[in-house]
């Protein structure tokens, strides 16, 4: 598969806050168009002009696992995912509360619990995201452009700082 | 389904609130929006019905594909008979409003009456509750918006409000949603301020069913696409509106010093690249946000660097504010426009009119025709920032004899300030004109003449005309759905074919209005976008709604209708200075000064614009006094109106 290896990767300082991705994740496992079914959500601090994205990291020692009283939820690794298995859900939604990102939601119209599942491998978040607030990489990279993106702000201030001193 | 959202008639005087289904029948004839808002506009109020009375109804709604996989249904439509104008009242919003209100089961608010007390409305999930809103009055237009989450506990809640602007019934009081979406032209927060009415406040989990998702969700991405792609769309989700500035500027269509110039000189430091520059500074190299589901991302975020209001959060500034504290007032500064922009937002009043009415007190204040006395000492000087600043507060809280006086609009202060006050006022049906200039632009001049809600470049402004396209790609655009081969002309400065251009983007932008998309998703900015011949697909892969590009015409042409026998009704007649399609005498004696050589010494020629207007009706189906003839009101079924259908 396509999405093996790769990983969501949020950067929230790029979002514009627009809910798009709110609203292609529902109508991709829906068909429906309510940000109450979507597996990403918007979270924002609108005074301030903050929006941060929040979905599924696909912990790879997932408290909502581990927390699943019926063991209904697993890790796909071909898919590279925490997956749900309806199946054996009983709805408790323990998973809700012990994931630590919020990112296990519950549907109160269809009464399920539901998460991201990267699409099976094209996750629509990211193929709609414009400046690529989301976006889909390989797992060995995120850190690598993590710090990259640092090291160009140390750089700047760096070179900001030797331009304040040489004014003085 | 989209189509199975509902509407409310809402009374504040008895409580009364009646929930009704939109018929398909309706839908059919008017879409949704403010098309169907007009519909229910002229249906609602009775000829001559006071426009801050009880009698008036506010009509606040979505478009037909709001909330649905369409791309950038963001919009809510405000209509109402305007307290500035007394004509048409109608002004339009991005934000989260309108989808929220969607998934909360509504697409058409009509409110009339008027409540005794301070109130607000809270819509939730089918249900509409009337509350106290004692404690929200006086509040500025945010933190109304985040007392109102506080004491519902909930985040997610989306209001549009009022600021003190609305409570203190400015003329030209805005409607707001978050920190700067504006329903900003012809004073719908004046009429909320009439009823009481504080906010609007929205919360939905109502599911919207798409009736066919996979291909709405394809769809939808070809859009953006073709969205995205436009040169146009890339600097505006860069730049912001104030990329427009500094070619309109260069070229000579920028209205400065209320209309003494066409250019703005020295301007650097309002120019787009200055904000932006200011931007990156306070937010960050992210600093662009956009509205509910819109790729385009063309609001700038900001901090005020310096100042009173140094550090202050705001979004913007647009265009129209480097125009109202900038280009008009002829103040040069960026903290200026930025303040400015942010007092305008907090106080809830529309940036275009207040910067226009105090650039025409200023060109009145430097001929003597108001006085010190008058301004309670204010030297009301062009270039005078701190008295530009001074007037915003003053007029907001209506503070002092100016201050009181120009926030009933231009023309009730006009004839109150008395002497040729009036001659000054660049109005057309008692609204100001955007901060543009006209003269060497025939089409665009027509564009302001004409447009229902008075001076504006909203609804039939054929901006593309400035590109000077080759004629075969105007003949393109403008020849479908319907056929047209009369004249069409790339030069800007013709009069010929012109009337056409704006009879099209008359109904492209309806269409528009009445679907809830944004315009920079049509033909406005970019000539490549999308219009008739795409939402086909996209009203029939989101509703189910089978339509043709010429069915999407008639509906807008009918949409158009209903809101020129409105203005008819409260009193539009052809060449009426205060109430008619008729420019101020400047368009046609004074040249324009500067600018590029094909604009400097332009004007306005009396007769072509005339003879522009005859055409414009014509095509309209309008007689030569602008009243539709019987056969058109028959061919667009509006022979019966007021139908009272809804």
């Amino acid at each position: 598969m396509a999405s093996a290896n790769k990983v969501l990767m949020i950067d929230y300082e790029k979002c514009t806050g627009c809910r798009l991705c709110e609203l292609v994740c529902a109508v991709k496992h829906d068909g429906i168009s309510n940000p109450v079914r979507s597996r990403i959500r918007v979270i924002k601090w609108e005074a301030e002009g903050v929006y941060v994205p929040m979905s599924c990291q696909q912990c790879q020692d997932a408290p909502c696992m581990t927390g699943c009283p019926a063991g209904a939820i697993s890790r796909n690794e071909s898919m590279e995912r925490v997956e749900v298995d309806y199946d054996l859900c009983i709805g408790c939604r323990t998973c809700v509360s012990v994931c630590p990102f919020g990112a296990m939601n519950f549907n109160p119209i269809d009464r399920k619990v539901i998460k991201c599942d990267l699409c099976d491998g094209d996750p629509q978040c990211v193929r709609f995201c414009d400046v690529k607030a989301v976006d889909f990489v390989d797992a060995d990279r995120v850190g690598q452009i993590k710090s990259r993106s640092a090291a160009r702000r140390v750089r700047t201030a760096d070179t900001r700082a030797t331009a304040i001193h040489s004014d003085s | 389904m989209p189509l199975n959202r509902k509407i409310a008639i809402i009374d504040l005087t008895t409580g009364d609130i009646d929930v009704k289904p939109i018929p398909l029948a309706v839908r059919k004839q008017y879409l949704g929006g403010r098309g169907l808002d007009a519909y229910l506009l002229y249906n609602h109020t009775e000829k001559g019905c006071d426009p801050l009375g009880p009698d008036n109804a506010l009509i606040i709604s979505g478009g037909l594909l709001t909330a649905t996989c369409a791309s950038a249904t963001a919009r809510t439509h405000i209509m109402a008979k305007s307290p500035l104008t007394g004509l048409l009242g109608s002004a339009n919003m991005g934000g989260f409003f309108a989808p929220e209100m969607a998934w909360a089961g509504f697409h058409h608010l009509v409110i009339k009456g008027k409540a005794d007390k301070p109130v607000y409305l809270f819509i939730h999930n089918g249900s509409i509750e009337i509350r106290d809103a004692a404690h929200l009055w006086g509040k500025t237009t945010t933190d109304t918006q985040w007392a109102i989450r506080a004491e519902l506990g909930d985040e997610e809640i989306k209001s549009c409000v009022i600021g003190p602007a609305g409570e203190n019934l400015v003329r030209y009081a805005n409607v707001m949603t978050g920190i700067k979406n504006s329903a900003g032209r012809t004073g719908m927060g004046c009429v909320m301020g009439s009823k009481n009415l504080k906010a609007v406040a929205v919360r939905g989990t109502m599911d919207i069913n798409i009736a066919r998702p996979a291909e709405a969700l394809e769809y939808n991405k070809q859009f953006i696409d073709q969205i995205t792609s436009a040169k146009v769309n890339q600097t505006q989700g860069t730049l912001g509106t104030p990329f427009i500035w500094g070619a309109t500027n260069s070229w000579g269509g920028l209205r400065t010093r209320n209309f003494q110039y066409n250019q703005c000189e020295y301007a650097d430091d309002i120019e787009p690249e200055r904000l932006d520059d200011i931007a990156t500074e306070t937010i960050g190299p992210h600093h662009m946000t956009g509205c509910f589901g819109c790729q385009v991302h063309c609001r700038a975020q900001y901090k005020i660097p310096s100042g009173q209001y140094a550090g202050k959060y705001d979004e913007g500034p647009e265009y129209t504010s480097q125009g109202a504290f900038g280009a008009m007032p002829d103040c040069r500064s960026a903290v200026t426009v930025l303040t400015g922009n942010h007092l305008v937002d907090q106080y809830g009043v529309d940036n275009l009119e207040i910067g226009s009415i105090i650039a025409w007190a200023m060109e009145l204040f430097e001929l003597g025709i108001l006085t010190t006395e008058q301004t309670d000492g204010l030297e009301l000087r062009f270039g005078n920032d701190e008295a530009l600043l001074e007037m915003v507060h003053r007029i907001c809280t209506r503070k002092g004899w100016l201050g009181d006086t120009l926030a009933d609009g231009g023309i009730p202060a006009a004839e109150k300030i008395g002497n040729n006050a009036f001659d000054y006022l660049i109005q057309v049906k008692g609204m100001n004109n955007l901060h543009s200039d006209e003269r060497a632009t025939p089409a665009l001049a027509l564009n302001v003449a004409t447009a229902s809600r008075g001076s504006d470049h909203l609804r039939s402004r054929p901006a593309i005309d400035l590109y000077h396209l080759p004629e075969p790609v105007l003949r393109k655009i403008y020849s479908s759905p319907i056929p047209y081969d009369g004249p069409l002309s790339s030069e800007h400065t013709d009069y010929e074919g012109k009337p056409w251009q704006v009879f099209w983007q008359e109904n492209c932008y309806m269409a528009v209005d009445c679907l809830g998309i944004c315009k920079y998703h049509t033909v406005f900015l970019g000539a490549t976008l999308p219009n008739f011949e795409d939402w086909p697909k996209v009203i029939y892969y989101n509703t189910g709604l089978e339509l043709t590009p010429e069915q999407i015409w008639e509906i807008a042409e009918r949409s158009n209708m209903v809101e020129r026998l409105f203005n008819l009704r409260e009193g539009l007649s052809r060449d009426d200075l205060k109430k008619g399609d008729m420019l101020n005498h400047r368009y046609f004696d004074e040249p324009c000064r500067r600018g590029a050589p094909g604009v400097v010494g332009r004007t306005i020629d009396r007769e072509k614009f005339s003879k522009m207007i005859d055409e414009f009706y014509a095509h309209k189906g309008l007689d030569k006094n602008g009243v539709p003839k019987p056969a058109t009101l028959k061919r667009l079924g509006l022979k019966n109106e007021p139908s009272h259908l809804l």
